[in-house]
């Protein structure tokens, strides 16, 4: 009987189905001859089958997720942490606004609104029928230089009488970072509008023409880039007060 | 990422690998966590083009030579030495779900072959270059695991020498 020239290596492919067709009907032939190494590459053969079964069902278990972010790349949990951190930054951002917003209406512990001040400085100086004011109208430039030294910046005292105000003449009040200034202005039937001046920090917030109820007193104010200003009145309604506030506006903020 | 996807597809392929490698469920799953760790670090050594799948499989020997093969190997030989003398020559041949026991009974050089070319249908060049040895040494590394799986199979005793074909 011939034996057949092959190895072991190429018994294994035969097993496996590995071996080109010429070379597999050679070893068939060799194998049919030899029973127990037929039942060998059999044995083999069953073994596979086996293990394929036996392993299978593996492939249809649902995969664990931490498998998957196992191979989630970097980039994408660095997005979501990134994600994460955008929030923080968005929330801190927002939190800023307010705070910037609610700070030009509610300013920092202790600085109290212009508006506020504004009104109270109206209601204290208003009334006052012999001393309105300490310097009159009669001495208009030499009051306003005044005030403008006091203050440290140049202040002016603008021309009401488009809106049927006189000035009356200005004073010097406290402030609560410096002097302030205060212009009263009358018109023929004796109501009387004041002109709140003061000088704002270098890093306050500027405001656009606002409006405020303070008590019976009626308050136009706005923030520029140097000066912070309020017109008041307790006698003429919102309307009214409105153009005067806006003839001075337009000609302090032109 | 494309390629990413194409990982995560393979996943199941990798668990049921791991599975026959390692033998317990949760063992395997950290086998094919692990590799899948180091294979998204590696990824950039993945040459485009080339098998993911057998790449995938290089990782995973290489995990598990680093991080587990010392103590299972120590625990093969161990279970090994102990069951020897118990198993009689009349005891019933092992019933086919225990393949899976008798598996784990392999030296694991000879497993992994084995699970390559069987459960994976690797080629014999590629199971050789994902455990990166000789395809000589993957041949022999078949036969013994084939024998020695089919002696446990049918209760013979255990030989460690090859069967010889001229």
């Amino acid at each position: 009987m011939i034996e057949p020239e092959f190895t072991e290596a190429e018994l294994h492919a035969f097993a496996d189905g590995r071996l080109p067709e010429r070379r597999r009907a050679e070893l068939e032939a060799y194998f049919a001859a030899h029973p127990d190494e037929a039942a060998r590459v059999a044995a083999y053969r069953a073994q596979a089958d086996e293990l394929r079964a036996v392993f299978a069902p593996v492939l249809d278990e649902e995969v664990p997720q931490r498998l998957v972010l196992a191979f989630t790349p970097r980039r994408s949990r660095f997005a979501r942490v990134a994600a994460a951190l955008a929030w923080i930054v968005v929330g801190a951002a927002v939190g800023w606004q307010l705070h910037t917003f609610y700070a030009s209406r509610i300013p920092a512990l202790g600085e109290t609104p212009i508006a506020r001040t504004a009104a109270i400085a109206h209601v204290t100086y208003s009334p006052e029928v012999r001393h309105p004011v300490e310097v009159g109208a009669d001495q208009e430039s030499h009051l306003v230089a005044w005030l403008s030294k006091r203050l440290g910046a140049k202040v002016r005292a603008p021309n009401l009488e488009a809106a049927g105000y006189s000035l009356v003449g200005g004073r010097l009040l406290p402030g609560e970072s410096g002097p302030v200034a205060q212009f009263m202005y009358q018109c023929k039937q004796g109501t009387r509008v004041t002109l709140y001046v003061r000088t704002e920090g270098a890093d306050h917030e500027q405001t656009a023409f606002r409006y405020s109820d303070e008590g019976n007193v009626r308050v136009f104010y706005w923030i520029d880039r140097t000066f912070g200003y309020a017109v008041s009145s307790a006698d003429i309604d919102k309307d009214v007060l409105f153009k005067v506030a806006n003839t001075a506006y337009a000609q302090l903020n032109p | 990422m494309k390629d990413s996807s194409q990982v995560i597809a393979l996943i199941p392929r990798l668990r049921r690998y791991a599975r026959a490698l390692v033998g317990e469920r949760a063992a395997a799953d950290d086998l094919v966590q692990d590799t899948l760790e180091r294979a998204l670090n590696k990824f950039h050594l993945w040459k485009r083009g080339t098998d993911l799948r057998a790449w995938l499989f290089t990782v995973m020997h290489n995990v598990h030579v680093n991080q587990v093969r010392g103590r299972r190997e120590f625990l093969t030989l161990d279970a090994e030495a102990l069951e020897l003398p118990v198993r009689a020559a009349h005891e019933a041949s092992l019933e086919a779900r225990d393949v899976e026991r008798a598996l784990l009974r392999l030296p694991v050089e000879q497993r992994e072959v084995l699970l390559l070319v069987v459960l994976e249908d690797l080629s014999y060049e590629e199971a050789a270059a994902a455990l990166g040895i000789p395809i000589g040494t993957v041949m022999s590394r078949l036969s013994r695991a084939r024998e020695k799986l089919r002696a446990l199979m049918e209760g013979l005793p255990v030989s460690g020498r090859l069967h010889v074909i001229k």
